[in-house]
């Protein structure tokens, strides 16, 4: 076994937004500190590739951010979606370290844009990175090595050995061969299991070999899966994760978010039956998209079609895949491999059931409702009659799994006899210590963002 | 007009279109983003709107390996220059010098030789400086119909283009609009003002846009000097030769140095660049026509330097002979972008004073 001949003080497990903040700030405070990256270059930087934009606490307009975000309501509309579900200290750390965030993240090469069409809603709340994630990805790989952390790609972590309260070694492989280093410190911010179809299928079922993930292939929850099986405390429920739904025809993995479909409260859904499950119009769609997953999951062979008519085409964003397009109904559900005979009942139904549609507006909770009809559509109920009519496919696509490294508020993991001196984790593989269940736009940077800086200035202080 | 390459250029704007990151980076996004389906004029205004700064290849989470495969900056320039061979006029010379810079090695050959035997042939008597070697009317028998010729062929080219892009009657505001990114050729500068990714990858640098504004202020200066003399001479009766302190002289040499650097730079520039971001078919005749761009100025300095010396007429003829090629090759060669982009970006602005006035 070849051991690495450089003597580093810290190892960061992972090469996404969480690893790279972690590494940049153990380097800024004098540790020597390796990057093991999974991936190839082009893949680099995990789920972080694709994301576009941080939450972002503020008491007055900060960066690209407008008015004010308090702590306070940001932690409210966490809970909304969590349901509860969330520890109110660490995600108030979380959300109140994010002001002082945004402006690190630009010393550190990040550049902001004004919220992108189509996403105005979150003008306040969210600062969107100038370019997306890779963007943010890449001016981070830069400041890294300026700061002289050295990166290795398709470095796969393979063991970390845990001696009572310590990492004594971690073992990866590169380049074809097994190597064997002794860091100081370890971080662990490598991302969830989610890429791991059989893990998946463990913790959810057969359903789960359906599923489609969003973003990297290479989040197999490897050191995850080692570190348990060594006795380090776990968090969260492995059923659990941010799914949502998106188009049927993405790619196994990677497809990220051209696939999005924002069509759905525009739309009938029903399943491979062609019955209508769920209120299409609960809410706005960047409210409800998170909740479509489980919804989609839930059912038959995990599939929904979203089917819509020709006047409410231009009304959402367009996705990467074009819609199905018939003149009929008979026809589409002859595309779509649906019972034509029952679409064509259940769009009756459903028509029959619409009102008065004066009050239409696609951008805002209208009250155009369904009676009479179950499940309702509470908004944007109008009649599917306008040919052509368009279809979707809807699959359930898993951004991230929950179970993860339960960590105190300095990141640090444990083992039921008491922490771990040199072992911390940030980022995605620890966000099920906050988020027990549903998700909000934009708070995955943010806990990667917070605890990565957490996690790497722990770690430099250990290390010195 | 090469369907294909529009066909991969729309393939990969309707990627965009569902993603939208890249936004804040220059003018083409929030174009594109304004459609739901791209016509073939829409993907060739995007084509010449796009300044191949290359910021949106790097930060792209679709590029190769990814099954997707953008890469955008180059889709985009190969439409381009298809577009500019397509509507250039006459057609045949179009398709020559885009792509061959031995083709414009070549031309300006032929240029240095009518040169030379219009300075034999012709020659002048009585005159002083310049114009013993070559008479001033000789001069403009020969430079009136090598400026007036191109222009013409130009706005054949713009008006075909005009044409595809839907361009509507120009207005002042628009005009403006677009000089004031030309000027500061905001759309090589990224969103942030940090420059382009021209030179290593994904780091910002402001190199290529400094350097495009030395030619671009260069060439101005020159064609100022030389309108200036020709006003000096026709309008006020002064004749050349002109002192060091005369605007001819003092615009003339300030851009001749700025051509002169900045094509040498621009084609060292050129060569750090990773060229599957570009055109590849292209970069023999871009490398070509900035070379025989920034000869013209580093000739014309020259001519300056050693105009009392025995060697005047050779270096005379030598100047004038680029100059021709270059005047001559303009609508023929990437000198046309300048034209075809100012076009692009005045139809940009029209398009927001549309949707300003829709709202």
């Amino acid at each position: 076994m070849a051991t690495h001949s450089e003597a580093y003080d810290i190892a960061v497990i992972g090469g996404g937004n969480a690893a790279l903040c972690a590494a940049m700030t153990a380097a800024e405070a004098g540790a020597r500190v390796l990057i093991l990256e999974t991936a190839p270059k082009p893949y680099r930087g995990g789920n972080s590739r694709h994301t576009r934009n941080f939450r972002c606490m503020h008491s007055g307009p900060l960066g690209p951010l407008v008015e004010e975000y308090t702590e306070e309501e940001y932690f409210s509309d966490l809970l909304k979606v969590t349901g509860g579900k969330t520890d109110e200290h660490l995600a108030r750390v979380a959300i109140r370290t994010s002001e002082e965030c945004l402006p690190w993240m630009q010393e550190h090469g990040v550049r902001f844009q004004p919220s992108l069409s189509g996403t105005l809603s979150l003008a306040r709340t969210n600062a969107f990175f100038m370019g997306g994630g890779k963007s943010l990805v890449n001016a981070y790989y830069r400041t890294a090595a300026g700061l002289g952390v050295d990166v290795l790609y398709e470095a796969a972590v393979t063991h970390l050995e845990l001696n009572s309260d310590q990492i004594e070694w971690v073992d990866y492989t590169y380049e074809g061969q097994s190597h064997r280093i002794t860091p100081k410190a370890v971080i662990v911010a490598s991302g969830g299991f989610q890429a791991d179809t059989d893990w998946l299928t463990r913790a959810w079922g057969e359903p789960a070999k359906n599923f489609l993930i969003r973003g990297t292939p290479y989040n197999r929850g490897v050191v995850l899966s080692d570190l348990l099986d060594q006795g380090v405390e776990s968090v969260g429920d492995p059923t659990q994760c941010h799914a949502v739904a998106i188009d049927g025809r993405a790619t196994k993995f990677d497809g990220g978010i051209v696939t999005r479909l924002d069509c759905v409260p525009f739309s009938i859904v029903v399943n491979k039956d062609a019955q209508r499950f769920y209120d299409e119009g609960e809410d706005v769609w960047p409210k409800r998209y998170a909740i479509w997953g489980r919804l989609v999951a839930a059912q038959p062979d995990q599939v929904g079609y979203a089917i819509i008519d020709a006047k409410s085409l231009n009304l959402f964003m367009p996705s990467v895949f074009p819609p199905l397009k018939a003149d009929t109904l008979d026809e589409l559900a002859g595309m779509m491999d649906l019972p034509a005979d029952k679409l064509k009942a259940t769009v009756s139904a459903f028509n029959a059931a619409c009102g008065d549609t004066s009050g239409f507006h696609p951008t805002e909770l209208d009250g155009v409702a369904t009676s009479g009809l179950i499940p309702p559509k509470t908004n944007w109920a109008r009649p599917i009659t306008e040919p052509p009519f368009y279809g979707y496919s809807l699959r359930t696509g898993v951004t991230f799994t929950y179970l993860g490294l339960k960590v105190d508020e300095t990141a640090q993991c444990s083992t039921p006899s008491g922490k771990i001196k040199n072992l911390w984790a940030a980022g995605e593989t620890m966000a099920g210590s906050i988020l027990g269940q549903g998700y909000l736009a934009g708070f995955g940077m943010t806990i990667g963002t917070v605890f990565g800086r957490i996690a790497g200035r722990e770690a430099a202080a250990y290390a010195n | 007009m090469q369907t294909d390459l529009i066909q991969e250029a729309r393939r990969q704007a309707e990627i965009c279109n569902a993603c939208r990151y890249c936004e804040g980076y220059c003018s083409v996004f929030p174009s594109l983003h304004a459609e739901r389906a791209f016509s073939d004029g829409d993907i060739t205004q995007l084509a010449n709107l796009c300044h191949n700064c290359r910021g949106c290849y790097y930060a792209c989470q679709y590029t190769a390996p990814h099954a997707f495969d953008l890469n955008l900056p180059k889709a985009l320039a190969e439409v381009r220059r298809d577009s500019w061979e397509r509507f250039a006029w006459p057609q045949p010379l179009a398709r020559r010098f885009h792509t061959h810079g031995g083709a414009i090695a070549l031309a300006l050959v032929v240029g240095f030789a009518l040169l030379f035997w219009a300075t034999r042939a012709i020659g002048s008597s009585g005159s002083e400086g310049f114009y013993a070697v070559l008479s001033h009317n000789a001069m403009v028998a020969i430079f009136a119909p090598a400026f007036l010729l191109p222009l013409f062929s130009l706005a054949i080219s713009l008006r075909r283009y005009w044409a595809e892009v839907d361009g509507k009657p120009i207005q002042m505001p628009d005009l403006m609009a677009a000089l004031k990114r030309a000027g500061k050729m905001q759309d090589l500068a990224a969103g942030h003002g940090e420059g382009c990714n021209f030179e290593d990858e994904d780091r910002f640098s402001q190199g290529r846009r400094h350097i495009h504004h030395a030619i671009m202020y260069g060439f101005l200066l020159c064609f100022a000097s030389t309108s200036v003399a020709t006003i000096m001479h026709y309008v006020f009766g002064m004749h050349a030769p002109y002192g060091f302190w005369s605007l001819p002289k003092l615009f003339g040499i300030s851009g001749g140095l700025l051509l002169t650097v900045g094509c040498g730079a621009m084609a060292l520039l050129k060569q750090k660049s990773d060229r599957d971001l570009g055109d590849p078919s292209a970069w023999g005749g871009d490398i070509g026509f900035i070379l025989l761009l920034g000869f013209v100025g580093f000739s014309g300095l020259v001519l300056y330097a050693l105009g009392s010396t025995p060697l005047m007429p050779a270096l005379l003829a030598i100047h004038l002979g680029s100059v021709l090629t270059f005047f001559l090759l303009t609508p023929y060669t990437k000198m046309a972008h300048g034209f075809y982009r100012l076009a692009a970006l005045i139809r940009d602005a029209q398009r927001k004073r549309d949707v300003s006035m829709a709202r």
